[in-house]
Parts: C-alpha cells; sequence; structure tokens
C-alpha cells in the first residue's frame, strides 16, 4: 500500500517479539498500515491474533522486557514513535494519542472521583488552571451523554453503570482532542443496547472532532456499522486489508471469508448447520516462513506451505495476503 | 401449540418461580431488602427442543439456569423435571435426581479441576454415580471423549494444556457421562473465539440429535441462539417479557424490548448497517432491588403508556404458541 503523505499515523514493518522462558512468540509479524486523517479504521481479528499488541507496540505500551520490538517505523507528526523518548511519548500519550480500553473498571482509578480523572490531562497536556479544567470536563461529560455532568464530576467511577463509565473513557480520551484515537475492544464488556448506544456516540463524536480512530474489535458487525476501512489480523499479520464495503461483499482471502460466514446472523436467511474453520489459531514461535492460516484453509496448495505470502494489491486500495486471491486477481484483469 | 400437547411433553416445567437474594445491612447484618433476580418466571421444556433463553447481564439468565437443577434454592414456585419435582426435594434424592440434569459452565477454564487429569474430569461423575469396574469406566471415558471429539491420547492430560474451545468439549463430555436427558448449557460460548464458537454449536446440535438431550441455552449472543433453539425466551429484569418459537420472534417481534435487542444486534454487512434503523434505548437497567413501579421496562420503554408505570402487565398468550407480557397487547386482547 503507498504510504501517503497525508496519513496521521503511518506503521511500517513493525515487529514485535515476547521473549518468553519457553521461547519467543512472535505476536506481530511485518505489519504495516496507513491512517487517514478523520477516517474511522476497523481492525478485526480473534484472540491471539495481534490486533492489541500492534496497538500497544506502536504507542510504547508494552512492558519490556517480555515484549521486544524487533523493527519497524511508527510515523506521527513527522517522528518514529519508536525511537521517541519516554518523557517525549508521555506528552503524545493522552494528548496527541487517546485510548480507550475494553474495561471501563479496572481502566479508571476507583480511588480518584471522575471529575479529577477528567481534568488531569487537560491540565497536563493543556496546562489548564483547576476551574477552567473542571469546566471543560463538565462540558465533555456532557458531549458523551452523561446526564447532570457537573454533580457527577465528583462522583467516583464505582458510582457508574457499565456504559455511562465506558462514556467517561471516551471523554477522558478526546479531553485534548487528540488527533488520533485508539479504542481497543471499547463495548466488549457491554450489553447489546448499550454497545448500541456507544455506537451512537462515537458517530455523533465523529461528526464533531474529526479525529482519526483505530478501533479493535473481534465483533464484525460493529466494524460493518462504523468504519470505512478495515485490518483483517491472523497470525500476527495482517492478512487483508480494505474499503468496508469491499471486504466485506468481496472478502479475498479465505481466512477473512471463513470468518464472515461462521458467525450467525439476526435477520435474513438462517442456515442449518453453521460453517467452521477447523482447528485453532497458531502461537508463532518464530518468523512465518509459510502462510500462518495453511493449516486451516480449505484452499490451501503447495506453496501456501513453503512461502511466506506478501499482502498483494488487488483493486483500488484492497490487498491480501494470499497466493490465490493474487492469482484470481491476476486471472481477472488478464 | 395447543395447551393440551405443551403439559403431555414437557420434560421440564417451571411454575411461578422466584429466586431472591437477601440484601443486608449493619452489623447485625439485618435483611433490609431482596434482590429479586428471578421473580414469577412459568414456562416449560419440552422433550428434545432447545429453549433459547436471552437478555442483558444481570437479567437473571444465569440464575434461572442454577435454580432449575437446584444449584441454587428457590424462594417460591415448582420446578418438575421428568414428571420429578425438583422443588423441595431431600438432599439425597436430588442426589439420586441429578445424573437426568446437567450443566455445562460459561468459562472452561473455571469449571475444570486444574489438578485432574482429563480421564478424571470426565471420569468424576461416573465414580459418584455408578459402580463400574476401572476397566468399564476407562471404556465410557474413550466413549465420551470420542463423542465430543477429543483425542484419546489427551486422556492424561490436564485442562492448562488445552485451549478454550477443547477445555469446552472436555466440559461436555462431563455434562454427558450419566446419560442426562436435559442440559442447561449457561453461555457455553461466550468465552471463546469465534471461529470456535461455530465449532461447539455445532458438536451441541449433532449430539442433541444423536442422544436425543433436551437444553435451556443461556446466551447472549442473539445470532447465536436463533441458529440453536426451537423457541426463544426474553428476560428482562427477572421476567420472562416475552416467549416464542425463534422465527416468529426474530421476525416480528411484540414486545418492544425485543424488539429493541434485535435492533441493536450490530449486522456483518456495511449495506445494511448504513440504511438500518435502529431503537436505541435510552439509559441502563433498573436495578432489581429497587425495580419500577408497573412494568419493569417502563423506564426505558420507547412506547410507554401511563398505564405501564401502575400496573403490571398481564401475561398475553397469542396464536402459534406465542406468549408477551405488554400492555400494548392486553388492550388488544381485551378489546377482541
Amino acid at each position: 500500500m503507498p504510504a501517503t503523505n497525508a496519513s496521521v499515523l503511518s506503521v511500517k514493518d513493525l515487529k514485535t517479539v515476547f521473549r518468553m522462558r519457553g521461547g519467543e512468540v512472535h505476536a506481530v509479524n511485518s505489519v504495516s498500515f496507513d491512517l487517514a486523517p478523520g477516517e474511522l479504521l476497523g481492525v478485526v481479528g480473534e484472540s491471539g491474533s495481534g490486533k492489541s499488541v500492534t496497538m500497544m507496540s506502536l504507542i510504547g505500551l508494552l512492558p519490556s522486557p517480555p515484549a521486544e520490538i524487533r523493527s519497524g517505523r511508527v510515523e506521527f507528526e513527522g517522528r518514529n514513535l519508536l525511537e521517541a523518548e519516554p518523557a517525549e511519548m508521555r506528552r503524545i500519550r493522552g494528548g496527541k494519542i487517546g485510548f480507550v480500553f475494553q474495561d471501563p473498571m479496572t481502566s479508571l482509578n476507583p480511588v480518584f472521583t471522575v471529575g479529577f480523572q477528567l481534568a488531569e490531562p487537560l491540565r497536563r497536556h493543556l496546562g489548564l488552571s483547576r476551574a477552567a479544567a473542571k469546566n471543560r470536563a463538565a462540558e465533555l461529560l456532557e458531549l458523551v451523554g452523561i446526564p447532570d455532568p457537573r454533580r457527577r464530576l465528583s462522583n467516583f467511577p464505582h458510582q457508574f453503570s457499565g456504559g455511562m463509565r465506558q462514556r467517561v473513557m471516551f471523554a477522558i480520551a478526546i479531553a485534548c482532542e487528540p488527533k488520533v484515537l485508539i479504542a481497543d475492544e471499547p463495548t466488549t464488556a457491554l450489553d447489546v443496547t448499550i454497545q448500541a448506544q456507544i455506537l451512537e456516540l462515537v458517530r455523533e463524536l465523529r461528526k464533531g472532532l474529526g479525529m482519526a480512530i483505530v478501533w479493535i474489535t473481534h465483533d464484525l458487525g460493529v466494524i460493518a456499522g462504523i468504519s470505512d476501512r478495515v485490518i483483517v489480523m491472523y497470525g500476527g499479520q495482517i492478512v487483508e486489508q480494505g474499503p468496508v464495503a469491499e471486504v466485506f461483499s468481496d472478502p479475498a482471502h479465505p481466512y477473512t471469508q471463513a470468518l464472515l460466514e461462521t458467525v450467525p446472523a439476526v435477520r435474513g436467511r438462517r442456515s442449518e448447520k453453521l460453517r467452521t474453520i477447523k482447528g485453532q489459531a497458531p502461537v508463532l514461535e518464530s518468523s512465518p516462513s509459510s502462510c500462518s492460516f495453511h493449516p486451516r484453509c480449505a484452499l490451501a496448495f503447495n506453496r501456501c506451505r513453503g512461502e511466506f505470502p506478501p499482502r498483494i494489491l488487488l483493486e483500488g486500495s484492497h490487498d491480501a495476503a494470499c497466493f490465490l486471491a493474487a492469482e484470481a486477481n491476476i486471472a481477472a484483469n488478464a | 401449540m395447543p395447551e393440551r400437547a405443551d403439559r403431555e411433553d414437557a420434560l421440564v416445567q417451571v411454575r411461578g418461580l422466584k429466586v431472591y437474594f437477601p440484601v443486608t445491612a449493619g452489623v447485625l447484618r439485618r435483611k433490609v431488602g431482596d434482590v429479586k433476580a428471578v421473580d414469577e418466571l412459568s414456562f416449560e421444556i419440552h422433550r428434545g427442543e432447545t429453549l433459547g433463553l436471552v437478555g442483558e447481564s444481570g437479567c437473571g439468565k444465569t440464575t434461572v439456569g442454577r435454580a432449575l437443577i437446584r444449584l441454587l434454592g428457590e424462594t417460591a414456585g415448582t420446578i418438575v423435571i421428568g414428571g420429578e419435582e425438583i422443588t423441595g426435594a431431600s438432599p439425597a434424592r436430588l442426589h439420586r435426581l441429578r445424573p437426568k440434569m446437567q450443566m455445562i459452565f460459561q468459562d472452561p477454564q473455571a469449571s475444570l479441576n486444574p489438578r485432574l487429569t482429563v480421564a478424571g474430569i470426565i471420569g468424576e461423575p461416573l465414580v459418584e454415580h455408578l459402580k463400574l469396574s476401572n476397566q468399564d469406566r476407562l471404556a465410557r471415558i474413550y466413549e465420551l471423549m470420542d463423542a465430543v471429539g477429543l483425542s484419546r491420547n489427551y486422556a492424561n492430560r490436564y485442562p492448562h494444556e488445552f485451549s478454550g474451545g477443547q477445555r469446552q468439549r472436555i466440559g461436555i463430555a462431563r455434562a454427558l457421562a450419566l446419560n442426562p436427558e436435559f442440559i442447561v448449557c449457561d453461555e457455553p460460548i461466550a468465552a471463546l473465539d469465534v471461529s470456535i464458537q461455530a465449532q461447539v454449536v455445532n458438536l451441541l446440535e449433532e449430539l442433541q440429535r444423536r442422544l436425543d438431550l433436551t437444553y435451556l441455552f443461556i446466551s447472549h449472543d442473539l445470532g447465536m441462539v436463533r441458529h440453536i433453539a426451537d423457541r426463544v425466551a426474553v428476560m428482562y429484569l427477572g421476567r420472562i417479557v416475552e416467549l416464542s418459537p425463534r422465527d416468529a420472534l426474530y421476525e416480528e417481534p411484540m414486545h418492544p424490548y425485543t424488539e429493541a435487542l434485535l435492533s441493536a444486534v450490530p449486522e456483518a454487512d456495511p449495506e445494511i448497517e448504513k440504511h438500518r434503523r435502529r431503537i436505541i434505548l435510552e439509559g441502563d437497567v433498573p436495578s432489581p432491588e429497587n425495580p419500577p413501579k408497573g412494568c419493569n421496562f417502563c423506564t426505558r420503554c420507547p412506547k410507554v403508556m401511563d398505564i405501564c408505570m401502575r400496573v403490571e402487565p398481564p401475561e398475553v398468550s397469542t396464536a402459534a404458541g406465542r406468549r408477551v407480557a405488554c400492555h400494548l397487547y392486553a388492550e388488544r386482547a381485551d378489546a377482541a
């Protein structure tokens, strides 16, 4: 994929390895992607596919050891974040790059009020006075749809419900109007009706704030509803990438195809038997030398077992790391 | 479904089930109230069918599952499984009845003893309830492992050596050990990855066909329930708001809560998602300690009327075996 100058965040060839007692685990293998200003990039994959580790690596939130970033560049505002000093990273995190994690109860500090936790980034990154920060904090709570925001500032996290806590997390993440927001499974711990509320909130926030969002999830439905572009991860690499409509209507990688078919819908036709993907996801102990999906792929052939498939551009900005998809594409264009 | 046939082939009959948890306060731990986890529940599960039980967290669906096989004592009501009344059964009689009813738990990690081998885990119910020779027991364990698709070579391994999906298979084999008739599946796939969920659900369906099992399938995954269940009960704040055959429920939900719940499930199709009309419910589920007066759903219902805040909605049965607790339909029934 060509790196455009217009992207706010550009990741190239990122490799993250965990050194464990029993050997190494290659969690992220040559991941490259760009994030355009204002776009919402969905990242899907099952647990262990490396989606969270990728995002944690690029903002330097992985404990090292055991994690080690072997190679790669993360360009943000003309700098390589992987080489930035810790003090500089602290200025960027929470200021220019915000994040929201899966479980709002464990990511909020239980012994401080919500108002304090909201004011903290405002005072630290934007240098607001105590009173100004308090005013802004109340505005933020109102923005994320929390009723009676002024009074709620003095409440502690346990006094909020799960959905409200996640709204608070969004308020903290957008407090300094970051250029990039990384949301790691922000609705996974919530019920569907509350998830619908949060998704609606994000749609509203995007209209008003224009930041780029990376949304990590395992739920294909959520991605279909909110994102512009989607990355499918498997075995620590990007197996398919493209505009959301194209990837969902015409998935090129066998893994994406299988993933889309294995999820039963609540509307439309109901199939008698669910399609399954045989076996289970791999744990990579070394850098992959073959397609990591081939043991589970119904369409695998010899080349898949002996060669690592690179990402091949199919059409427009849709690409996939599959020899078969590449061949089909050549045949179609010939 | 006609009422008479309903009675005859019902394997599980629940009448007026209530499960309250006391709330205590102060140093004397005096009882100050009740969490009405399950309030006045009545339903039947027919032999060989799968009843899906859906609802959001805290609605009481797990409590129902646990009460059904007496892992929790009920506060009021009766439960009859296979003609035997479970409620009020003595511990000795309950022990005798246990083989007929089993449970598959949500978290396969937490529900398997880490110090027992797979053979030990699957064999435990056999030791407890049957007098088998070691050889016969091992033969039965192997048979069960084959049935759930676990290689016999794994019999002497420990749970931590398995992946989530395989652990769930061990849990299923254990539940099947005593040839049960009725299995409560409490969120059996919630802890698994999507590609593994389908494997486990297909296994459950295959076993049901082969062994003529009856399931109560508790889940918050409406898509998966649509796949596996024959009838679906929707719970909200300790009550069943709607109980209906599967296709009717998904095609034409009657209760406003069911409608909102279905509309909130995102669909893996960007085209549909773009044009879909969503019902976004306001607010959160109220506390079951202090449920609203009248209809439990009146605080969030988009179609709320005056009467909903005063009077508890009666249960209305409609044609085709549907049941809904909502004033919208009660009025219609009165008028007709």
